[in-house]
């Protein structure tokens, strides 16, 4: 695996990173709103296994490249796959996703047992399931109550154990930290570091890159809608003679404003 | 299946809603009311006819519109999930729709429950009466799914859904009287005639007014209606124009809905 690692680079053509198979794969995809282009041509390969940052500025892209990867756009041109299944082959490529989207907003009538058990329900009864983050938030106490009565703060741990409720194998999590305290935030990593080693691949954004040193494998960088940068952390390190992620993305964008 | 699931997930969190049950309430009172103080059964229903006609648009295009924007983000989250859009749209509907039109049956039918009049018969018209209604709520619970999905800004799709429930129940009026003061040399029915099928809420008048043999009395487009084509066929072709008018907002919103980036 180290060494197919090393042979993705910003200058490889897409086409020589087909194996082993990819959690995501994107090839010269492009998105359009009206006369905005947000995505001109985005290759990128999110490896198996590895918790994979996706950064960059605001409008950079980050939140178009999720939607489209969620299904909620659909792309202009290019190619997306998820697993291997191409996106726009239908809805069940994302039996293997599970989504944290920034902000839960549930239906503010229904209990936190209902919101989980109509996502149970669309997704049929032979799923695995993973209960472990209802368990260590504490949320069994919370689960009967109508989520407009819960805080901001249990509502995202709600959001995020409902994410890794059906063992997915791709994780989507779209600034997941954002609006937990420091322990329920640590609790979240633990679980996404152990998730990636039995095996998932994790997709996520965030602003705080300090947290990310520790949890990132890899790195995407996105600058106006295409990939300025992919590859692991540490090659990331490397190249830009930066110890700390923060650093590096900086010189990244200087590099490219000069 | 899909469908099944979120209808059901809509119902429960709709039963819980404040505003469903001030709904209820405000249509039960009101019907109450008009039975006991309205004088007998017919002429009650005569009055009730205007609530729902002005009452039930408004609330059912309006609710629905903010509704769907309030669950535009638990749509994205159900998006996500593999559902398709199709079988999610239609549960969506189904969820809105079957509600408000309960609501509606319940609040207005009730009362004619504990108040049913001994003397004179209020069968039919009470039926076509909850009909009208429910095709009503059917009509504008779709225009409010167009609304929504058309406009992204929230007071926007609120201001069409607003205009929409205005051009049916007031201008168009206006515009119809406009029409027959304006050109009242010419024959008007067949233009009359046409100027009324394109309206769910003069389609919803003309079918109560039909029902109560009273069409002649109660204003131009009804009499026109009855000498053109009869109580019966009268009625048929008005609830097909309502039907039509239910299903080409739908279509248009499923399409929308089917190609839309969120």
């Amino acid at each position: 695996m180290n060494s197919a690692v090393r042979s993705i680079s910003p200058g490889d053509a897409p086409g020589t990173l087909a194996l082993p198979r990819m959690a995501v794969a994107a090839e010269g995809l492009t998105k359009r709103f009206g006369r905005l282009e947000v995505l001109r041509g985005v290759d990128l390969a999110v490896r198996p296994g590895r918790v994979t940052a996706l950064l960059g500025p605001n409008a950079a892209g980050k939140s178009t490249f999720l939607k489209l990867l969620l299904g909620l756009a659909r792309p202009d041109g290019g190619s997306l796959t998820v697993c291997g299944t191409p996106v726009a082959a239908g809805p069940e490529y994302r039996m293997r996703i599970g989504y944290m989207p920034q902000q839960a907003r549930f239906p503010e009538n229904l209990t936190g047992r209902e919101v989980v058990r109509l996502l149970r329900d669309l997704r049929g009864d032979e799923v695995p399931e993973d209960d472990e983050l209802f368990g260590t938030f504490d949320l069994a106490r919370e689960m009967d109550k109508p989520v407009r009565t819960l805080s901001g703060g249990t509502r995202q741990k709600l959001n995020a154990a409902t994410a890794f409720m059906f063992r997915p194998s791709l994780l989507v999590l779209d600034e997941p930290t954002a609006g937990l305290d420091p322990i329920a935030s640590g609790v979240l990593k633990e679980k996404i570091a152990r998730t990636r080693d039995e095996g998932a691949s994790v997709l996520l954004t965030s602003h705080v890159l300090s947290e990310l040193d520790e949890l990132a494998d890899d790195v995407i960088f996105l600058l106006d809608g295409t990939v300025e940068f992919q590859g692991s952390l540490r090659r990331l390190r490397e190249a830009t003679a930066e110890p700390r992620l923060e650093r590096a993305i900086a010189r990244l964008m200087q590099r490219r404003r000069p | 299946m899909t469908s099944a699931k979120v209808l059901r997930y809509e119902l429960q969190d709709l039963r819980r809603s404040r505003w469903m049950l001030g709904y209820a309430l405000l249509l039960l009172l009101l019907t109450d009311a008009l039975l006991r103080f309205g004088g007998g059964g017919p002429r009650a229903v005569l009055s009730l006819m205007n609530v729902v006609l002005v009452f039930v648009p408004l609330v059912s295009v309006v609710f629905g519109t903010m509704y769907l924007y309030g669950a535009r983000d638990f749509i994205e989250l159900l998006l996500a999930q593999p559902v398709g859009r199709g079988s999610l749209f239609a549960g969506l509907y189904a969820g809105l729709a079957a509600p408000l039109s309960l609501t509606f049956l319940l609040g207005v039918g009730s009362p004619f429950l504990w108040n049913a009049p001994a003397d004179t018969p209020v069968g039919a018209p009470l039926m076509m009466l909850l009909a009208a209604g429910v095709l009503l709520t059917l009509v504008f619970t779709a225009l409010a799914f167009l609304a929504s999905l058309v406009f992204e800004d929230r007071a926007k799709g609120l201001g069409a859904a607003i205009l929409a429930w205005l051009a049916a129940t007031v201008l168009y009026d206006a515009l119809i009287v406009l029409v027959a003061t304006v050109s009242s040399d010419y024959p008007l029915e067949l233009p009359l005639l046409g100027l009324t099928l394109l309206n769910p809420v003069d389609l919803g008048r003309v079918l109560l007014l039909l029902q109560f043999d009273t069409a002649a009395l109660m204003g131009y487009t009804g009499a026109v209606f009855e000498r053109f084509f009869g109580s019966v066929l009268g009625i048929a072709v008005a609830s097909g124009a309502l039907a039509l008018w239910c299903a080409a907002p739908l279509a248009l919103a499923r399409r929308r809905f089917g190609r839309k980036d969120f």
